[in-house]
């Protein structure tokens, strides 16, 4: 890391050069998708959930430094956990784990938990949505 | 490392030569120009000269330059102080929508007050229609205001043309030529302009000290009141070394004007180029020849622009975007929407301004690096998959 002058902290710009987990799982259990074109910001997140904990995590991202780097911590927090302690995953603890991000910034934080949240949303909707067809299936 | 900056249209690095001329003036002739005494008159001195050189760039008078702390005053100046002159006669202002927020926002605080305006559309190049011009004049108008070139995508604006049709319809017409006076030939009767604003830090002089032209008989109420300054037109004890400083930069950008067109267009059009071989999915942002020597705008699909803009920054060098993200406002660039940009191409845009200081090894770093970096961010980006 260059000692320079930035409005992002070290390890914000540490995630930002080296995001962790980008990409996409083949065959997700949730995706998340949030943000839109005009604001600027686009986060995709996937995750592969196994007996109910988050085994992996992945995310693509459209957006400035604070976006992309609060899209690959929220990736690396997120991984391991249950999916109850996912879901207290909040904006503020993506960016304390980077060291704080500029005030103009934290809305990237808020999407970063949004997409974790969509992602959660999407995977329980689906293994609902298989409780329901296998129930259906086992009357039938 | 070394640093590569390309953003000369945000601020200029001040002329060893200007800061030189600029340091007598602190500590050793020191005077108030108002004062009668010989430091006050050495001041005074200093300051008319600097005067005469700003008039000469521009074909002006020099009683018709009034310095003020920089472009934004000076813009501010231009449109209150004409509106508050010519109240009684109208209360309808023509400008476009690409302008500089110094004049958009005075725009919307005189429409607060009750004025109407009128912000014309420009074509896909950035080009107002000046036909566009002459048919939004009604007998309430009392200003036109079209700025000279746009800061953003560089687009030279066809002021001499909407100047014939401001003196046509006897309505003042001001330009704000920050990024223009210096740069290419600017001439205020070949304009057709009865205002113009300038910057100095623009042109290698220092921050904070600009002025504004006003064409003899131009009615205009002062925007500071106070002290007889500036023929009680500007009050406020003058800021003479920044003067001094802004004479001295006009001064070297009159004589190195032909020679910096030259080399900034040659690397200009080479870093374009350039840009368009090696990166697909890239196209260029304002008029391909009715353009700044310096300035290259281009949108870069599926990546956004500040993440380009650090990336850059990584490697020592320094460029802009007119992505929200960058902004306070999180709204992408006014001038490129009005382009008819969609939002993703404008916040996927890179602005390079290239100054006197730029080589051609310059140039050929940027178009070293930024192919990696795009294709670094396009690996991440969610877009790039929708649109195959």
């Amino acid at each position: 890391m260059p000692d320079v002058w930035s409005q992002y902290s070290k390890k914000v710009m540490d995630h930002f050069q080296n995001p962790r987990n980008v990409g996409e799982i083949e065959n997700p259990d949730g995706i998340g998708h949030v943000g839109n074109p005009v604001c600027g910001d686009i986060m995709e997140l996937y995750i592969k959930v196994e007996d109910g904990i988050i085994v992996d995590a992945k995310f693509k991202t459209f957006g400035c430094g604070a976006a992309i780097a609060t899209s690959s911590m929220v990736t690396e927090i997120v991984k391991g956990k249950s999916i109850k302690e996912a879901l207290k995953i909040s904006n503020r603890a993506v960016a304390e784990a980077l060291d704080g991000l500029p005030a103009l910034k934290m809305h990237c934080s808020v999407l970063a938990e949004e997409a974790l949240k969509s992602a959660i949303e999407d995977y329980l909707n689906k293994s609902k949505k298989q409780e329901d067809s296998s129930k259906s299936e086992s009357a039938s | 490392m070394r640093r590569i900056y390309l953003d000369h249209a945000a601020t200029t690095p001040t002329h060893p030569e200007v800061v030189k001329a600029m340091l007598p003036y602190f500590a050793d002739s020191f005077g108030n120009p108002s004062s009668i005494y010989s430091y006050g008159q050495e001041a005074r001195g200093a300051m008319e000269e600097a005067r005469i050189k700003v008039a000469e760039l521009i074909g002006a008078r020099s009683e018709e330059i009034i310095f003020t702390s920089g472009g934004t005053e000076a813009d501010n100046f231009a449109l209150k102080g004409v509106v508050d002159a010519s109240e009684h006669k109208g209360n309808h202002i023509i400008t476009t929508s690409i302008e500089h927020h110094a004049v958009l926002e005075v725009c919307r605080f005189l429409e607060r007050r009750g004025f109407e305006i009128t912000y014309l559309p420009v074509n896909e190049y950035g080009l107002v229609d000046p036909d566009d011009v002459r048919k939004a004049i009604t007998d309430k108008t009392i200003l036109i205001t079209v700025m000279h070139a746009s800061n953003e995508v560089g687009t030279i604006e066809p002021v001499e043309e909407i100047g014939k049709i401001a003196r046509e319809a006897d309505v003042y017409f001001h330009t704000d030529a920050v990024q223009t006076v210096g740069h290419i030939p600017v001439n205020v009767d070949k304009l057709g302009v009865d205002l113009l604003s300038i910057s100095a830090h623009k042109l290698y002089g220092p921050k904070g000290v600009g002025a504004l032209y006003v064409r003899k008989g131009t009615k205009l109420v002062p925007l500071m009141h106070g002290g007889e300054q500036e023929k009680r037109r500007r009050a406020g004890t003058e800021n003479v070394p920044s003067i001094v400083g802004l004479g001295k930069a006009v001064e070297l950008a009159g004589q190195e004007i032909d020679k910096e067109i030259e080399q900034l267009a040659g690397l200009r059009d080479r870093l374009i180029k350039g840009l368009m071989e090696r990166i697909d999915h890239i196209r260029l942002n304002g008029h391909p020849n009715k353009r700044l020597p310096n300035n290259i705008n281009v949108s870069v699909d599926f990546v956004e622009g500040e993440s380009m803009i650090l990336n850059l920054d990584l490697e020592g060098i320094c460029a802009s975007t007119g992505s929200a993200c960058s902004s306070a406002s999180l709204e992408p660039s006014h001038v490129l929407l009005a382009l008819g940009l969609s939002p993703e191409e404008a916040h996927g845009s890179l602005r390079f301004t290239l100054g006197r200081e730029n080589t051609e090894a310059d140039v050929e770093r940027v178009l070293e690096v930024l192919p990696g970096i795009v294709a670094k961010l396009r690996t991440m980006s969610p877009l790039l998959k929708t649109q195959k």
